[in-house]
């Protein structure tokens, strides 16, 4: 196939899943706003209220950037899993493999539906933070090229899960054992500054504070980590995880016996 | 040209258990092949290596000349596969399901769709095209994956049963439309459990047994090769015992009924002379069996076990 050819696959792959995620939007968008809404009205107002500003900011203000990337990360992931897992376990998965779509626009084409989804629902989750919290973006572009980067790598992330996942099961432990802590206690609520030495040596272990830090910082300008060493992070997840799965898809790793 | 060639294939999974035990195949362009074999014979596998959905062990495979090692992308491109299990997206519609997977062989969305209207209108299904994937009933998720595997125009087609619980009347008009595509240029490998079909379809034949073809060739040669057929007749009179028909084994099935085997050295006509000089009357006759499926009982019967 020549390019543009897989360029129309590619595309017909993107609109595939993007019309699942507004198909069903109930289930894909809604749900991350709803649990944002409650995080805005318990922690952002009524506990908030009581811990007063942090870093100069309000509260509420100060955790919208991370709430905001907490369900972009759950949420991006989450879709690749489904909808990969799912097409594998009904094998209507075959309809792409039996084709001649080049391995790197399988694995483009799931990344973006993710991310699309992703950013759907960021969108989503800040109108609902403005009903809650006054937003403001400090750096336009830092803000929106971590957010559309980070979709990318946990899409990433999601579709190397269900690439190798086996049943249903293998499916719900990393978002519930390993994405779930990693997200709490990547920042979205607090200031490192705030814990002592070696738990703060210990958070910068954490992918994830790196990728909430710089999204804080293009909307609100503060961040507990440097922004340069942040990006390189995220950069350098994103060739790592697009190369293994460029691998696993190529190897047939878990869709061919 | 050969439509399709495979050399020494082994596939050996993973669990240890070996599913192709060195194949060797060649179906040539225009043809409409038959692959046959009992359930666990390798069918499936050897479909599946084929069409990339399942990794060979060693082996050579090449689709119009396209090795699928070297030149994947091509090989794929000619093929169009109906896979033996229902594999649709049960909550997408059919036009979707069919443009779909035009898309991902390329096809812009305005030609996928003008096709769409083709495929679908041939299989009966573009009434249906709204219609979500899991309100098709059997015989039209099957039509489905016909019209899906054909969008991109594929020369080389292969249907993997088919018409596996189908009616009759909705699997005749399938043959019928499998003979007109065939007849059109693309050549068909068919596997079915319908011995009939394969008959009646196609012109060579391969069966293949514990991962090793057993037997192969034009179907109406293999079909020589059975050494007699089995008739049933029904009589006018009422026999007590199986009459004495010298050469022929008779068995007496009932009072008016009997089977006479034929072999392949005598002819129908001397077995109703010497009836008619014992007295009775043939008022109608069958076949008691399909004669590729009782061959293919005979071969699968007596191929060597895997030790």
């Amino acid at each position: 196939m020549t390019a543009g050819t897989q360029l129309v696959a590619l595309c017909t792959l993107v609109r595939k899943e993007c019309t699942r995620v507004f198909r069903i939007w109930l289930q894909t968008i809604l749900p991350p706003a709803m649990t944002t809404a409650l995080y805005f009205l318990i922690f952002g107002n009524l506990i908030g209220r009581r811990i007063g500003q942090m870093d100069g900011y309000d509260y509420a203000q100060y955790i919208a950037p991370g709430l905001i990337m907490m369900q972009v990360i759950t949420t991006s992931y989450g879709n690749v899993v489904s909808s990969f897992f799912a097409a594998k376990m009904q094998r209507h998965l075959e309809e792409m493999l039996v084709a001649p779509m080049a391995s790197w626009a399988i694995v483009l084409g799931h990344a973006l539906g993710g991310m699309v989804r992703g950013l759907a629902v960021a969108a989503a989750v800040t109108v609902v933070a403005l009903f809650f919290t006054h937003l403001h973006v400090a750096h336009v572009l830092v803000t929106f090229s971590v957010v559309v980067l980070t979709a990318f790598v946990f899409s990433l992330g999601g579709l190397i899960n269900a690439i190798l996942a086996k049943n249903f099961d293998d499916v719900s432990i990393i978002p519930s054992f390993v994405l779930a802590p990693l997200s709490y206690l990547g920042g979205v609520f607090y200031s490192i500054a705030l814990l002592p030495e070696f738990a703060q040596q210990l958070s910068r272990l954490n992918p994830i504070l790196y990728m909430v830090n710089a999204f804080r910082y293009g909307m609100l300008g503060v961040s507990d980590i440097d922004i340069g060493l942040a990006y390189a992070i995220i950069l350098a997840f994103a060739a790592l995880l697009f190369g293994v799965c460029l691998l696993l898809i190529r190897r047939g790793t878990g869709i061919r016996s | 040209m050969l439509a399709l060639a495979v050399r020494s294939l082994v596939k050996t999974y993973p669990n240890g258990v070996q599913a192709l035990r060195g194949i060797d195949l060649e179906v040539p362009e225009g043809d409409f092949f038959a692959l046959l074999g009992p359930n666990g014979a390798g069918k499936t596998t050897l479909i599946g290596i084929i069409t990339s959905l399942v990794n060979k062990t060693s082996g050579e495979v090449r689709v119009f000349g396209h090795d699928i090692d070297s030149e994947l992308a091509l090989a794929k491109a000619a093929i169009g596969v109906v896979p033996q299990e229902i594999n649709i997206n049960y909550w997408d519609s059919v036009l979707n399901i069919v443009t779909t997977q035009a898309g991902f062989y390329g096809m812009t969305p305005r030609a996928a769709r003008l096709r769409a209207e083709d495929c679908l209108r041939q299989l009966q299904l573009w009434d249906r095209r709204r219609d979500t994937g899991r309100n098709l009933s059997g015989g039209m998720k099957r039509r489905l994956m016909i019209a899906r595997a054909l969008m991109h125009r594929p020369r080389l087609l292969i249907l993997d049963e088919p018409t596996a619980g189908v009616d009759i009347e909705i699997r005749r008009s399938m043959w019928e439309f499998l003979r007109e595509i065939n007849q059109a240029g693309t050549t068909i490998i068919l596997t079915t459990h319908y011995l009939e079909e394969a008959e009646n379809l196609c012109r060579n034949v391969a069966i293949i047994d514990h991962g090793q073809i057993i037997e192969r060739g034009a179907m109406a040669g293999v079909l020589r090769k059975l050494g007699a057929e089995t008739f049933v007749l029904n009589l006018r009179e009422a026999v007590a015992a199986a009459p004495q028909l010298d050469g022929y084994a008779v068995a007496r099935t009932g009072d008016h009924e009997i089977e006479v085997e034929v072999t392949k050295d005598r002819s129908l006509n001397e077995a109703f002379a010497a009836l008619t000089a014992a007295g009775l009357h043939v008022v109608s006759m069958r076949n008691k069996s399909n004669r590729l499926e009782e061959l293919f009982i005979r071969l699968t019967a007596r191929s060597p076990r895997p030790g």
